[in-house]
């Protein structure tokens, strides 16, 4: 059974976002999206300093076996990406919910925040 | 659920992750496809590859059939226990299927076919055999085991009887033999030295828990793909298919062409291809830029026309994306390959780009 920490929040694409004491929102890919890809080759960072909608996509992880979009969950701007990723695409999943950690948005509109899916939603999402 | 090999609940136990391969329930990894593969190339590691298809061709017409059905000639398999690589090909010179066979005896030979394309090769090769005194028997009843890697024979001869260390102890590459219920042939699909090991279901889990004490680690479907394709050995369905010549999809080397009164199936139709010209080629791609290669990609040569990657990936061990892709004729050192909509840049290489655990293009 793959990881769900509670205090995160979730998109149905598998991503996972949590928000920081800044305002800020922190992005990555969830465990159980890492397990169903495999072992991460690639990864393509979003464009820093850039804009993106809810449900934008704006970067890819490459495992071994395909390609997967990276989707917005949120609206904002990027505010960092994470670089050590480049050298090092398999943190993502070693560590999907810490160092594996993808792109920091500041919120557009917090009130999307509560258009996520919180964690006993995203299991019973991943077990369908 | 699909079918299962008689090792499939030994795969369960070691947590492989289990995937459907052409109606067959196989494991993809059983943890980490990165390691299988590192593995493979720096010590050894097996697979289960029981679902694969393995037919023994008896009759004193043995010989003259397969010289009718297959683009390789088996009279280049003088001795005993040779094994050759063909192509199956139809009357279109498309390709069947790729497969080894293997020379017993004058009476005997046996071939190993693929997983997929198990009931489109049984109708063919049972349609060809009129005029022929050869009888077609498959052995289910068989499993096979891949023990791959430069450590890959030493550990596999630990498990062995006496005899059957005795019978390898000279073994060439390319050959087999069968010693004390063992089918044992110096073979394989990664570009390393090991064994391809033919079993009765009987004995093949007893085999495996063998090699696992020795050290050997299993290793899935996922790895098995990437030391093929860093080893530059074809895939069948994704490489070349009925509907391609093996004279575009880098098998060229495969097709005995002499004597020329051999007519084998599809030899009209590779020469007419021959007269008129192949204007694709097979080769090797080298991604210079940040990305991975994936098939169906398209190529694109500055000024003369475009190709195709027929499957790519990420090579554990160059660390780098690589292919293999068919391509117009003209191409020189470099092309262009569209990626999720990028163009990025790539090395055109000869294949292998892997053998022995070590690069091999310049």
């Amino acid at each position: 059974m793959s990881e769900v920490p509670s205090e995160l929040k979730y998109s149905k694409s598998h991503e996972w976002v949590r928000l920081e004491d800044d305002g800020s929102v922190t992005i990555g890919i969830t465990e159980h999206a890492q397990e169903l890809l495999g072992d991460m080759v690639f990864v393509e960072l979003p464009d820093l300093e850039t804009d993106v909608n809810s449900g934008d996509e704006c970067g890819v992880v490459e495992s071994v076996k395909a390609a997967s979009d990276i989707y917005a969950p949120v609206s904002g701007f990027v505010v960092a990406i994470n670089e050590e990723l480049s050298d090092a695409p398999e943190i993502v999943n070693s560590d999907p919910y810490g160092g594996g950690w993808i792109f920091r948005l500041k919120l557009r509109d917090d009130a999307e925040m509560s258009e996520l899916l919180d964690a006993d939603a995203y299991e019973e999402h991943i077990a369908d | 659920m699909g079918k299962q090999t008689t090792l499939y609940p030994e795969h369960v136990q070691l947590n492989a992750k289990i995937v459907d391969f052409a109606g067959w329930d196989m494991p993809l990894n059983y943890g980490s496809q990165l390691e299988e593969h590192h593995k493979v190339r720096s010590d050894a590691g097996m697979f289960d590859v029981s679902h694969m298809t393995v037919v023994d061709l008896l009759g004193p017409g043995a010989r003259d059939y397969l010289r009718h059905l297959l683009a390789n000639d088996v009279d280049k398999m003088q001795t005993a226990g040779k094994a050759m690589y063909s192509c199956m090909l139809n009357e279109d010179g498309g390709v069947v299927d790729d497969l080894i066979v293997y020379f017993m005896d004058v009476n005997h030979y046996r071939v190993v076919l693929n997983a997929g394309t198990h009931d489109k090769d049984l109708a063919w090769m049972n349609q060809q055999t009129n005029g022929f005194s050869v009888g077609l028997h498959e052995r289910h009843e068989m499993a096979i085991i891949a023990v791959q890697g430069p450590n890959a024979r030493d550990k596999a001869n630990r498990v062995f009887t006496p005899e059957q260390q005795a019978a390898v102890a000279d073994m060439k590459p390319f050959s087999a033999v069968e010693s004390d219920g063992l089918f044992i042939a110096r073979t394989g699909y990664t570009g390393e030295d090991g064994y391809e090991i033919i079993v009765h279901n009987d004995k093949v889990i007893a085999l495996w828990q063998a090699l696992l004490n020795e050290g050997v680690a299993p290793c899935g479907l996922g790895a098995r793909d990437t030391l093929r394709l860093e080893a530059g050995m074809n895939l069948y369905g994704s490489d070349m298919d009925d509907s391609t010549s093996p004279l575009s999809s880098g098998l060229g080397w495969t097709i005995t062409w002499e004597p020329q009164d051999r007519l084998f199936i599809g030899r009209a139709a590779l020469e007419l291809q021959k007269q008129r010209g192949v204007d694709r080629r097979f080769v090797g791609l080298v991604l210079e830029d940040r990305g991975v290669l994936r098939a169906h990609q398209k190529v694109i040569v500055e000024g003369i026309g475009e190709g195709e990657i027929t499957s790519g990936g990420f090579s554990p061990t160059l660390e780098c994306s690589i292919a293999l892709a068919r391509v117009p004729k003209g191409i020189g050192e470099h092309c262009t390959v569209e990626v999720r909509g990028k163009q990025l840049r790539a090395r055109v290489v000869k294949p292998p780009f892997v053998r022995n655990g070590k690069k091999v293009f310049e």
